[in-house]
């Protein structure tokens, strides 16, 4: 039966993904760890301050995991919310899981915290930083609504493995961002199409800045995130070498800008992925066949 | 402050470092020591090419220049806002940025942080925020957004949040504040040398930003909700 | 009471005929625009006391009509409900406090 991840809240998502009824929260809602910035604005806050973290089995290994709330100020991170993700980083270099899980559907810094929800992000890279160079593999999920973006966009790729689906987007800044700053003609938010190409899971998937690329429905999450329970990769001056070498042939690679705005579909021939042209068309499964044909660097 | 006034202040009139697209780069000497200085100038927007730039002399300094402190001169509006950009995957360059300067650190490298003068989030996420310690000078300002586009994504009004901007520490973008929140450790004030060679001095380890949030007064939930965590049944 | 930047904070209290054993705490739904979340935590005592937080200032007396119908149907005591609201209708405020209490240890639906 088809659960869409897309539809899910955070906590259904953990409901269903990890091993029924094994996930333990820790500062749970009815402690009111709440946000001390957002009355002052006005807003509402949540009880858990837009993120579940715990405790829990997946396919009987202990993880730890965190799930982000999309719906709740867009899944930002704010003073609190981070420090609860710090927290369960800190205690999984304690007590050593077997992976920490980070569901990830965020805007980024909650800007509603400014200032505070800045630092508290890169508090948040700094921790998964810690516990990939403790040999503990960090997974982050992403397929919600909201995407990922923004300083949690950086996090996810400081994290050891990946798993998309393809309604899910990982990106920088988001397009109403960039449409407001440079116009419709830079970026046309409205464009799904447009948008999925740039940011989707799909295009994401092609180009080596996801790992895995999955349907839209919480058992292919939880496959995937069982499969990568043993992808911790350390952190080492070859790996950032290897990183900076495909970093930088991407963008030689880059067709220079046209009038032609389909840069996704130049960029993807670049890269030597066959049928280029119909992959917006194609499903998940055909989708993987292109990359493994092209052979794709990771 | 303009990049020649401040690096000429710190290492002399010779100091060799120069600025080419927004990019800066040197090897100088200080106190006898040499140092790796790399940052941005103009206000850059951090696109894939620059964040490549800079992470490219990071790696070079882990590998040829073992314990060699690193200097980052900190002045961008931010990450580039361009769709190309982003195709290109930009937050995987950032976090490539971020990941060689948390490797620096993490292999003996000392790695000081300097807004010169201005820092916008995804541009000092992965500069400033990532070093051993982001200090900065007084009249530096560090925002996450500019109040107009942060007026359309949050959708409170503009002169709600330029109010704030004024009045409230979390919102204004004074450096004082970061300092009190924790984010930035110190304001180099007065003798420019004298607040390097400080920086230099200080310890490397874990990260005590949320720890001197609370103790300064700034940000007074953070370190408690992290350690509450660490001690739940 | 409510706070001077604008979310308006509502109490009220019913008293309980079906007094609810403890239970560990319920949660429904999620604060986004039109939308709010529903706590249920075992109280001491036989009331049944609620604390609204609401970002949609001005509709006391409709948070205390559609409180008051629900309690009719679910006169429950012994019980806290805590919600943050963001302007959720009277309908998606009902089937929340529907949702919630069916979650309940022992509840027929």
């Amino acid at each position: 039966m088809n659960l869409s991840y897309a539809e899910c809240t955070a906590r259904e998502r953990l409901a269903h993904l990890l091993d029924a009824g094994s996930f333990h929260e820790w500062l749970p809602p009815a402690e009111r760890v709440t946000s001390p910035h957002l009355a002052q604005l006005g807003v509402p806050g949540a009880f858990d301050d837009g993120v579940a973290i715990g405790r829990a089995t997946l396919a009987g290994r202990t993880v730890f995991v965190a799930a982000q709330e999309g719906v709740f100020m867009g899944g930002g991170v704010g003073e609190v919310h981070g420090a609860k993700l710090v927290g369960l980083l800190q205690r999984a270099l304690r007590d050593r899981p077997a992976a920490v899980l980070l569901l990830a559907e965020s805007g980024g810094v909650r800007l509603h915290e400014a200032n505070a929800g800045l630092i508290a992000v890169s508090e948040v890279m700094r921790a998964v930083l810690d516990v990939r160079a403790a040999g503990i593999p960090v997974i982050t999920l992403i397929g919600g609504a909201n995407g990922c973006f923004g300083g949690m966009g950086i996090v996810a790729r400081c994290t050891d493995h990946i798993v998309m689906s393809d309604s899910g987007r990982l990106a920088m800044s988001g397009p109403e961002v960039i449409e407001a700053s440079f116009g419709v003609e830079e970026f046309d938010s409205r464009d799904r199409a447009l948008v999925w190409r740039t940011t989707g899971g799909k295009h994401r998937w092609l180009t080596g800045d996801c790992d895995a690329l999955v349907e839209d429905d919480v058992q292919a999450f939880r496959a995937a995130a069982i499969a990568a329970l043993g992808a911790a990769k350390a952190v080492t001056p070859a790996l950032l070498e290897a990183e900076h070498a495909l970093l930088s042939a991407r963008l030689r690679e880059m067709p220079p800008p046209s009038d032609d705005s389909d840069d996704a579909t130049a960029l993807w021939q670049r890269l030597g992925i066959a049928d280029a042209q119909r992959i917006p068309d194609m499903d998940v499964a055909a989708v993987h066949a292109l990359r493994a044909a092209a052979e794709v660097p990771r | 402050m303009k990049w020649n006034t401040l690096v000429t202040q710190l290492f002399g009139p010779y100091h060799g470092m120069r600025e080419a697209d927004d990019f800066l780069q040197g090897e100088v000497v200080f106190d006898g020591r040499p140092l790796t200085v790399i940052g941005t100038a103009n206000h850059a927007p951090i696109g894939v090419r620059l964040a490549l730039a800079q992470a490219r002399v990071v790696l070079d300094t882990i590998a040829q220049h073992p314990g060699r402190p690193i200097l980052l001169l900190i002045d961008t509006q931010g990450q580039q806002l361009r769709r190309r950009d982003e195709l290109l995957g930009i937050n995987r360059a950032m976090a490539h940025l971020g990941m060689s300067i948390d490797l620096a650190r993490r292999s003996g490298h000392r790695v000081i942080g300097l807004v010169y003068d201005q820092a916008l989030s995804g541009g000092f996420i992965t500069s400033g925020l990532i070093a051993d310690a982001c200090d900065a000078l007084p009249e530096a300002e560090i925002r996450v957004m500019r109040i107009p586009a942060m007026a359309r994504v949050t959708k409170l009004p503009e002169a709600m949040l330029t109010e704030l901007s004024e009045s409230n520490p979390v919102f204004a973008p004074g450096v004082g504040n970061y300092v009190a929140m924790g984010g930035v450790r110190a304001l180099w004030e007065g003798d420019l040398q004298a607040a390097l060679r400080a920086a230099l001095s200080q310890p490397a380890g874990e990260d005590r930003r949320a720890r001197d949030g609370a103790l300064r007064g700034g940000r007074k939930l953070a370190a408690d909700v992290a350690q509450r965590v660490l001690d739940a049944a | 009471m409510s706070n001077s930047a604008g979310l308006e904070i509502l109490d009220f209290s019913f008293p309980g005929r079906r007094i609810a054993d403890a239970f560990p705490p319920v949660l429904v739904g999620v604060v986004g625009s039109g939308n709010l979340e529903v706590m249920l935590e075992s109280a001491a005592g036989d009331d049944c006391s609620v604390r609204i937080e609401t970002s949609a200032r001005g509709f006391g007396p409709i948070w205390r009509a559609v409180l008051a119908d629900f309690h009719e149907r679910h006169p429950l005591g012994g019980i806290r409900i805590s919600i943050n609201d963001m302007g959720a209708t009277p309908a998606v405020v009902s089937l929340r406090l529907g949702q919630a209490v069916a979650e309940l240890p022992g509840a027929s639906s």
